[in-house]
């Protein structure tokens, strides 16, 4: 019998645990489809804020050995004009990525979203290169309790935390979130780096330091899968480096309920999600893993 | 080494040709980027200034490409106001490019659009009947109308200017033009770049004739390598899936011809 790929992150039903990373294509609803009809099993989209962002100047994204540097700076349409976007989705799995500063700038985006179809939503507590939000309010404890208990109670759908590595314990930041309720943790977001042309001598980004991704970062993430799966009874979704299917079952291993990718797609275009769920379910065949959660967090054994 | 075709490659520009008033083409030296396929494009960086997506110009000489700017916004500019032995880099080459077909062809450009055009012309074979359809809004903004006639000495061939104006060529829209010749002749396909609302009318009007007909798209591009989706239209991504569509998928996209996104990803209409 064919493995069931199908996997349940708490509460979140996914018919496979390919997911969009945040931050990556989904503008328009026809590419979530697209996607979604190749593989994804869930598109979670680019963080939202109140009002459009433009995001930084040029150059914004680079490629570096094993990974890609960015700092994007989250350009979005903002919540309200995406919101009126996506309201005739039936069909799409879309989690809604939500970046703030404050409780009132969520509610306010929570509200946008009260009469459309979602399957939850990721807030963004770890962009590593905007200012007042992202990874400024993931190393504020105290604030990410406070965001997500207002989250937790204004919304009607799961609400999962992204965390990433900042200045504090990125575990506080899991801790708060856990103990506000949070249904879910995706761990990690890029980590800062930054990278310099020597022929010019200026740094590449506009924004001078970014977001590490890709292959670079995926040790890094698998880490703190496992230690977040050590300490922490809450579902998490990996994210970081996952280019092939090994990737994806390593982060499994370690802990993860379903994993994001991002990054693979600038070279493996869309084909990047069925690729992977093809490797997964022929690994758990040749291994005899009929579910996913069979092998969550089996490495922790050791 | 390999190249690490995402990551900027730095080269000094050789040599600056005033083609109008307000286009220039930044000449450069590089074995990859001097030979991409028609319809490829590079992210081009102006140091300290910004990015720009751009198709690489063809020169005369071996192993050199160009960047031709219209100076418009701030990038663009910046980019024109570059002198020699300033530095540009270079991501890519990125995208796919024109389908070649063989017989009668039919260019239609309308300003730096016209870059990938010319590309096209050296792939052709010489037994090619080649039209070249020029937009201008002016005489003085005419450009590669020369170049067009040169690259194309040894084929039966025909470059037609025309100008909103009516100051130099024939008067009026480059589709008006176009159509003129749609009721005289057959082609076997129809190859466009330039303003939208032009490739939109010269798709449209190729497409009711049932002639093959390929436009090649520009959108606001952040990333080039199909990450940042900026340059969705509908579901398709220009860096990735184009720049080159089919003018039967175009027609069936409800973007194409009517809105681009803004820097934050907003419709806006043409």
């Amino acid at each position: 019998m064919k493995p069931d790929i199908s996997t349940k992150v708490g509460p979140i039903e996914l018919e496979r645990p390919t997911m969009l990373a945040s931050g990556i294509l989904g503008i328009s609803l026809e590419v979530f489809a697209r996607l979604y009809k190749g593989g994804a099993g869930a598109l979670v989209t680019k963080s939202l804020s109140k009002e459009p962002w433009d995001g930084y100047p040029n150059p914004t994204i680079i490629g570096v050995k094993y990974g890609y540097l960015n700092a994007v700076g989250l350009s979005n349409p903002g919540a309200p004009y995406f919101a009126k976007m996506i309201a005739s989705n039936t069909t799409v799995p879309i989690i809604v990525s939500l970046v703030g500063s404050v409780e009132e700038d969520f509610t306010f985006m929570i509200k946008q979203f009260e009469n459309v179809k979602i399957l939850g939503y990721e807030l963004n507590l770890s962009c590593p290169h905007v200012e007042k939000v992202g990874l400024e309010v993931g190393d504020d404890p105290n604030l990410v309790r406070k965001i997500v208990k207002s989250v937790k109670s204004h919304s009607k759908v799961p609400v999962i935390a992204k965390v990433g590595l900042g200045s504090s314990d990125y575990l506080e930041t899991v801790r708060a979130a856990c103990e506000s309720g949070i249904d879910a943790i995706t761990a990690i977001n890029t980590v800062r780096a930054m990278g310099i042309d020597v022929e010019t001598t200026r740094p590449l980004l506009s924004h001078k330091i970014g977001g590490l991704s890709g292959s670079a970062i995926k040790p890094i993430a698998v880490r703190c899968v496992y230690e977040i799966s050590s300490k922490f009874d809450i579902p998490i979704i990996g994210c970081g480096g996952v280019s092939d299917w090994e990737d994806a079952v390593e982060f499994i291993l370690a802990g993860a309920t379903a994993v994001q990718i991002g990054s693979a797609i600038g070279e493996k275009w869309i084909g990047v999600f069925s690729e992977i769920n093809d490797g997964i379910s022929k690994y758990m065949e040749k291994k005899g893993f009929s579910k996913i959660n069979e092998m969550i967090g089996i490495a922790k054994k050791f | 080494m390999q190249r690490n075709s995402n990551k900027p490659l730095v080269v000094k520009i050789e040599k600056v040709i005033e083609e109008t008033p307000t286009v220039r083409t930044l000449v450069f030296s590089d074995e990859v980027f001097a030979n991409v396929l028609p319809g490829q494009f590079a992210m081009v960086w102006i140091p300290g200034v910004n990015e720009l997506p751009m198709s690489v110009m063809i020169t005369l000489e071996k192993g050199k490409g160009g960047f031709t700017v219209r100076k418009h916004g701030v990038a663009s500019t910046s980019l024109y106001n570059l002198k020699v032995g300033d530095y540009i880099g270079m991501r890519g080459p990125y995208g796919n490019s024109f389908t070649i077909k063989q017989g009668k062809l039919l260019l239609v450009g309308g300003g730096t659009g016209l870059v990938p055009l010319m590309r096209l012309l050296i792939f052709l074979k010489k037994t090619d009947e080649v039209t070249v359809l020029i937009g201008a809004k002016t005489k003085e903004e005419v450009f590669f109308e020369k170049l067009a006639n040169q690259l194309l000495e040894h084929n039966k061939h025909q470059v037609i200017v025309v100008t909103e104006d009516g100051t130099y060529g024939k008067s009026g829209l480059v589709t008006d033009e176009m159509e003129k010749l749609f009721s005289e002749k057959k082609f076997d396909a129809v190859y466009t770049c330039g303003p939208e609302k032009m490739m939109h009318k010269v798709v449209q009007l190729a497409h009711a004739k049932k002639f093959h007909v390929q436009a090649s798209l520009e959108r606001m591009m952040k990333c080039g390598i199909g990450i940042c989706g900026s340059c969705c239209v509908g579901e398709v991504l220009v860096c990735k899936d184009g720049t080159v569509f089919d003018g039967d998928y175009l027609l069936s996209n409800k973007e194409f011809g009517y809105t681009h996104r803004n820097k934050a990803g907003i419709l806006e209409n043409y």
